[in-house]
């Protein structure tokens, strides 16, 4: 018999008799209530607190956010995809010659060399994020990879202010993930981090060291 | 620095010399004092108690349903393009990694953190097959440069301080003596860099299987985990078979109480969840995922309803943190790949008990590693089980059960139960010890090495009592 069979063998045949399965209720990770400001409020303390930077801006003026960013990090090299609107709209709000932007939408093997050594930030959007933890939820795609928002030693993500939610259970039962789930699914909470040399707290261990969100609200924010 | 080989047949000694080596005992101190701070804080404003029943029902219910989730979870991650892979032991496990290594004339595997490949000895298989295998957690990194296994499950160095691990860095990798950890994490980032780009195969562990969807969830902090599961052409997970879940939604509550439990944090850098290779027209990750389910003695603790408890575990070492006899010895002592309580418990059904019949001892029975624990395993009630295993007084289904019976022993106990049960019997012994304390020996092995030896009084109590009350009733009557 193969190890396969074995194992299940056992299983199913337990020395103790069949188990009976509990119920669940999984109130206590769901909804917290928490108004479309608190939720802000939160999502930025939280973030803020592990080393992530939140720039507030608004849907019309996050390109003009994003080049004040590229400028004060003296990011020369910029990682983007083509299609999605973020990369599109920064395609357009850039101007040429301030920043070189590198096309991420392209076979990793292609560009391996330039994505790990030259390239100084990565550009995503985001689906959404997640108030309680301070989270932003990626599913990558060929337009925007996986490896942009890790490798280049800067992240920077465009958050809408409006697809903040309470709770990463709230996130899988809203948009049904269960229903459909792509090749990589991403929760990410500040920049990279290690404590492994006697509990100091250093970033940038593998990922980046720097995680920008841009936060875009419909309206100027007051 | 001097390295040695812990074994659990040498947890006396071991645990001896721990604790007389003053660096360990405060590198331990200081790290579990900040972990256990860290962890009652962070669940400061949560019910937490409604969170862990939630965690324990959840895993619960994996458990009853284990071989049905086990062939769901194969039968969606291939749907999904993941190759599934059954190993009855350690061994079994890594002929499978090995060999699906050489299928792609690997040299080079780098690794993500994984328990599992420690339990199955994995880096030494390869490198005997000529595969080099890297650990890539920062930690893991240290303590395998530094030729030494992990002494916690989830902070592999927290034994070395940062004058230890300057000296590591320095002496293996060349880099100028620093003391700061920055540079000395830059250092590290930029050496592994290099070995992602060139690494072959990516070994990585699993934090929850999802069979319902056939995921993979990895949970970390540095990154390493996801360049481990992107950037190499093949990606190896192995994992225990008790680590599925039936629902993806099973999911966030267990990741809740596994971050803040192990580290104190509301939430890890990454959560990684894999559901396939890389499909057409994507642009990077890996071309093949592989999952190896690792049995290695879990289907023999499955068959007892009271031991089943072990296998909720989610691996997150709060019971370690918490105990303070792991915070005294620490990690190495213990001398197996899981240490602590849940090592404790864990371990005796992977070595046997002949060889870790000191661990179920290893344990003062104070009750914190069952009352920090997220899933709520009794922890201290399995200790006394596996005890009770140990000396043959169990139901003997524990491998090497019954190694500490002692004839001598077992008559002592036996005698004692007859006399406790034959009150004239009882009475005329305790005479009998009265008169003949003299005789009482003043040394009683380990009990007497640190305390004096107990000496039957003159008069029982209950004789005291007799005699008392005898000259008060006298009294009365004159």
């Amino acid at each position: 018999m193969s190890a396969r069979e074995n194992i299940l063998k056992r299983l199913r045949e337990r020395t103790d008799g069949p188990l009976t399965a509990p119920l669940s209720d999984f109130g206590v990770v769901s909804g917290r209530g928490w108004s479309a400001e608190e939720r802000i409020e939160r999502f930025e303390r939280l973030i803020t607190s592990v080393h992530g930077e939140v720039v507030h801006t608004t849907h019309g003026a996050w390109t003009t956010s994003l080049a004040d960013v590229l400028m004060a990090k003296n990011i020369q090299r910029l990682a983007l995809g083509r299609e999605h609107p973020v990369a599109a709209e920064a395609r357009a709000g850039l101007v040429e010659g301030e920043v070189t932007l590198i096309d991420a939408d392209r076979d990793v093997e292609e560009w391996q060399q330039e994505q790990f050594a030259s390239t100084d930030a990565g550009l995503t959007s985001t689906r959404g994020g997640i108030a309680e933890t301070g989270s932003l939820w990626l599913w990558p795609t060929p337009d925007e990879p996986r490896l942009i928002s890790l490798v280049p030693p800067i992240h920077i993500a465009v958050l809408d202010a409006d697809t903040l939610e309470d709770t990463f259970f709230d996130v899988v039962e809203a948009h049904g993930w269960a229903g459909g789930m792509p090749t990589n699914a991403l929760l990410i909470s500040g920049p990279s981090k290690t404590a492994d040399i006697e509990q100091t707290l250093a970033y940038g261990v593998h990922g980046p060291r720097e995680l920008v969100v841009l936060v875009r609200h419909t309206e100027e924010p007051s | 620095m001097s390295v040695e080989i812990y074994t659990p047949r040498a947890f006396h000694r071991q645990a001896h010399d721990a604790l007389g080596n003053p660096q360990i005992r405060s590198n331990f101190r200081r790290a579990m004092d900040g972990l256990m701070t860290k962890r009652r804080d962070v669940f400061s404003d949560w019910d937490l108690e409604t969170l862990r029943d939630l965690g324990a029902n959840i895993r619960l219910r994996a458990l009853a349903k284990l071989p049905d989730l086990l062939e769901q979870l194969e039968t969606n991650c291939e749907a999904n393009g993941i190759r599934v892979h059954w190993a009855e032991d350690g061994e079994e496990a890594c002929r499978i990694v090995r060999e699906l290594c050489e299928s792609h004339g690997a040299k080079a595997v780098i690794k993500g953190k994984s328990m599992v490949s420690e339990e199955m000895h994995l880096n030494a298989h390869l490198e005997e097959a000529g595969i080099e295998a890297l650990e890539s957690d920062l930690g893991e990194y240290l303590v395998q440069l530094n030729d030494q296994t992990p002494s916690h499950i989830i902070m592999p160095a927290i034994h070395l301080n940062t004058d230890e691990i300057s000296d590591i860095m320095h002496e293996k990798t060349g880099i100028e003596r620093t003391r700061d950890v920055d540079t000395m994490t830059a250092a590290a980032r930029t050496q592994l860099r290099e070995r992602f780009m060139n690494a072959d195969v990516g070994v990585s562990g699993v934090n929850f299987a999802v069979a319902e969807t056939g995921t993979l969830c990895l949970v970390e902090n540095e990154g390493n985990g996801r360049m481990t599961t992107t950037v190499p052409p093949v990606h190896i997970a192995v994992t225990g078979i008790e680590k599925v879940v039936e629902h993806l939604r099973d999911v966030p509550p267990l990741y809740a109480l596994l971050t803040r439990s192990a580290t104190g944090q509301h939430v890890t850098t990454y959560f990684n969840m894999i559901s396939s290779p890389r499909k057409p027209g994507e642009h990077d990750g890996p071309k093949e995922v592989h999952l190896v389910l690792v049995d290695n003695g879990r289907s023999n603790i499955y068959q007892d309803n009271e031991l089943l408890d072990t296998l909720r575990c989610i691996r997150c070492g709060a019971c370690m943190n918490h105990c303070p006899v792991y915070t005294r010895v620490g990690g190495h002592s213990y001398g197996t790949t899981y240490p602590g309580p849940i090592g404790s418990i864990l371990m005796p059904h992977m070595l046997g008990l002949e060889e870790t019949k000191d661990l179920p001892t290893a344990s003062s029975l104070c009750g914190a590693c069952g009352e920090v624990c997220p899933v709520k395993i009794p922890i201290p009630d399995l200790l006394v089980r596996l005890r009770r295993e140990a000396v043959g007084e169990g139901r003997g289904n524990v491998p090497g059960a019954g190694v500490k019976r002692t004839k001598k022993e077992a008559a002592a106990w036996k005698s004692w139960q007859w006399l406790a049960t034959h009150p004239s019997a009882w009475r005329t012994s305790l005479l009998m010890a009265g008169k003949l304390r003299g005789l009482t020996p003043t040394r009683f092995g380990p009990w007497t090495q640190y305390r004096t030896a107990l000496k039957p009084a003159k008069q029982s109590l209950h004789a005291l009592v007799k005699s008392h009350r005898r000259d008060r009733d006298g009294e009365d009557n004159s």
